[in-house]
């Protein structure tokens, strides 16, 4: 039984997901710890979440 | 992604790419350039200013320290002219006041030694004016009483009554 | 602007899209209703030839054609919305799917101005008016006034939070033009992809491959010593493990130009396809609860296309700063 590609792409964005949620939440610890620092935080965690999203989309697009 | 390969499309590529880069040079040239330096000039007056104000500031601040100095050695110096103001004002006040009693004893005693002299001088006038009406006054009654002979002799023999 | 009218302005283009597709399907009634709302929003996904703003009021848009070494030029009313073809120095054109074909078989490269193109040149004009008056404005003082007022503090933060600290201090002037522009430009046209009038340019591959394309030659050429030097020997590595980092790093250069164009390619696509899937679902639930349901899902979801609108520009321009900022960054501490 072959398991289609589909399958594979939705579990390329449950990693994303878990992913993008893990660097949200500690940017959330981290902003509570340092609020001053919270510019720089949220700049890294965009960051983060941008390279993460980008692997989610390209394994979207290689279905 | 053959999907994406298939949608793409040159033309709207060309033109996105042209349009864009024009975009970014007319911008540059028209725009941005002169909005950034406008923005940066005015951070730079305002940095200017800033510093200027806080340069004053410090300055006020040494003007205001030299100045309550000042006022200080000024409050010292003016509580030593004022001490010494009072103390000159005592001395003066005190030298006057020995000056004028002395003074005031000499007047007393010139004035007495006056008075006594003048008391003296007096007493000596009246003492011979005294000594004079009485010897005028002597000699009128003499005369009144020797121009009758009468009375003369009745002097005579009261007065020989009496040496007797 | 302040919040009502934005509001109203969102309730009315999200009432504006369901009066598009209710028009399609009151024509179409008979199909499907799954496979009309899928080809309402495949054709809403895709560029045209005509900008069609109701079905009665459309604007035939220029067709220029590089065939064979011959340019042609005509008006995309010849073709009647794909129902006819047109004839033109001898080569015979007609529509197909939104794609040109040539009848006798030849390859037409496709230069027309389409809906998208058409919208690129608005957003240019719209930019270059803008930002020139913005400029003027401050010949008369040093404060902004109108419309500066607004984009100021948008140009000084990603002068001051985007350029600054990923490029540094000593070279991020040069980028500024284009970090402003790109900014500008990614905002405004997805500002535009969720007006009613149904365009959606970055959404089409062509155009982010055009972006990404820019951001990846000036990286290229502007890119100092030190970060060749780190792509193909990297310091500090024993030697075997130099030849297998360069291939990867010199990859690495490739993959990051192409994940912001699939980037900003695929979250507009997807918020305008999620968008339209919900709205679509109006006219499957046909229920008062169910419609009203997927309305108010759709408001939500408008909203939140507003923010990634914006934040989709944001992070265009960031990670372009960053990579500008990785190629002239100066490394003498290792």
């Amino acid at each position: 039984m072959e398991i289609p590609a589909i399958v594979g792409a939705g579990l390329v964005v449950i990693g994303a997901g878990i992913g993008i949620g893990r660097i949200g939440g500690s940017a959330m610890d981290a902003i509570a710890r340092q609020p001053e620092a919270t510019a720089k935080i949220q700049t890294a965690m965009l960051i983060a979440a941008a390279l993460i999203e980008g692997i989610g989309f390209a394994a979207l697009f290689a279905v | 992604m053959d999907k994406l390969i298939n949608d793409f499309s040159v033309g709207l590529f060309f033109w996105q790419s042209l349009l864009f880069i024009a975009l970014i040079l007319l911008l540059k040239k028209f725009a941005w350039g002169p909005i950034l330096t406008a923005v940066e000039e005015r951070e730079d007056g305002i940095k200017d200013a800033l510093e200027a104000a806080e340069k004053a500031k410090a300055e006020m601040q040494a003007l205001n320290a030299d100045n309550e100095r000042i006022l200080a050695e000024a409050r010292i110096e003016r509580d030593v002219l004022l001490k010494e103001a009072r103390e000159m004002k005592d001395k003066i006040v005190n030298e006057a006041k020995d000056q004028a009693n002395t003074e005031a004893d000499k007047i007393l005693i010139s004035a007495k030694e006056q008075i006594n002299n003048e008391k003296m001088k007096a007493i000596t006038e009246l003492k011979n004016q005294v000594a004079d009406m009485s010897i005028d006054i002597a000699e009128k009654i003499l005369k009144s009483e020797l121009s009758d002979k009468n009375k003369q002799n009745e002097l005579v023999a009261e007065a020989l009554k009496l040496t007797k | 602007m302040n919040i009502k009218t934005l509001i109203f302005t969102l309730v009315i283009s999200v009432f504006s899209s369901l009066s598009i597709l209710a028009e399609e399907h009151a024509i179409h009634g008979e199909k499907d209703i799954k496979t009309e709302i899928k080809e309402t929003i495949a054709h809403h996904l895709m560029d045209s030839h005509d900008f069609i703003l109701t079905h009665d009021l459309s604007f035939p848009l220029p067709i220029i054609l590089y065939t064979d070494g011959n340019l042609d030029i005509f008006s995309s009313a010849n073709f009647h919305h794909g129902t006819t073809s047109h004839t033109v120095n001898g080569r015979t054109y007609s529509l197909d799917h939104g794609h040109i074909v040539e009848a006798s078989g030849l390859h037409p490269i496709d230069f027309s101005i389409t809906k998208n193109v058409t919208f690129i040149m608005i957003v240019f004009l719209m930019m270059l008016i803008m930002f020139t008056r913005m400029a003027k404005s401050y010949k008369k003082s040093a404060l902004p006034s109108g419309m500066g007022r607004l984009l100021e503090p948008i140009v000084l933060y990603i002068r001051d939070d985007i350029a600054i600290p990923n490029i540094g201090e000593k070279h991020y002037k040069k980028y500024m033009s284009y970090l402003l522009t790109v900014f500008f430009f990614i905002w405004i046209i997805n500002l535009f992809g969720l007006t009613p009038l149904g365009v959606n340019v970055t959404n089409n591959i062509a155009v982010t491959l055009s972006l990404a394309l820019i951001t990846y030659v000036l990286t290229t050429v502007t890119a100092n010593k030190s970060y060749w030097g780190h792509i193909f020997w990297m310091p500090g590595v024993p030697v075997p493990m130099k030849f297998i980092l360069a291939p990867i790093e010199l990859l690495g250069t490739i993959i990051k130009p192409f994940s912001l164009m699939i980037r900003l390619y695929a979250n507009i696509t997807a918020g305008h396809v999620v968008l339209m899937s919900i709205l679509g679902l109006i006219f499957i639930f046909k229920g008062w609860i169910g419609s009203s349901l997927s309305f108010g899902l759709a408001f939500a979801l408008a909203l939140l296309e507003l923010l990634v609108a914006a934040l989709q520009a944001y992070i265009f321009t960031m990670l372009s700063a960053l990579y500008f900022g990785s190629a002239v960054e100066e490394h003498d501490d290792h």
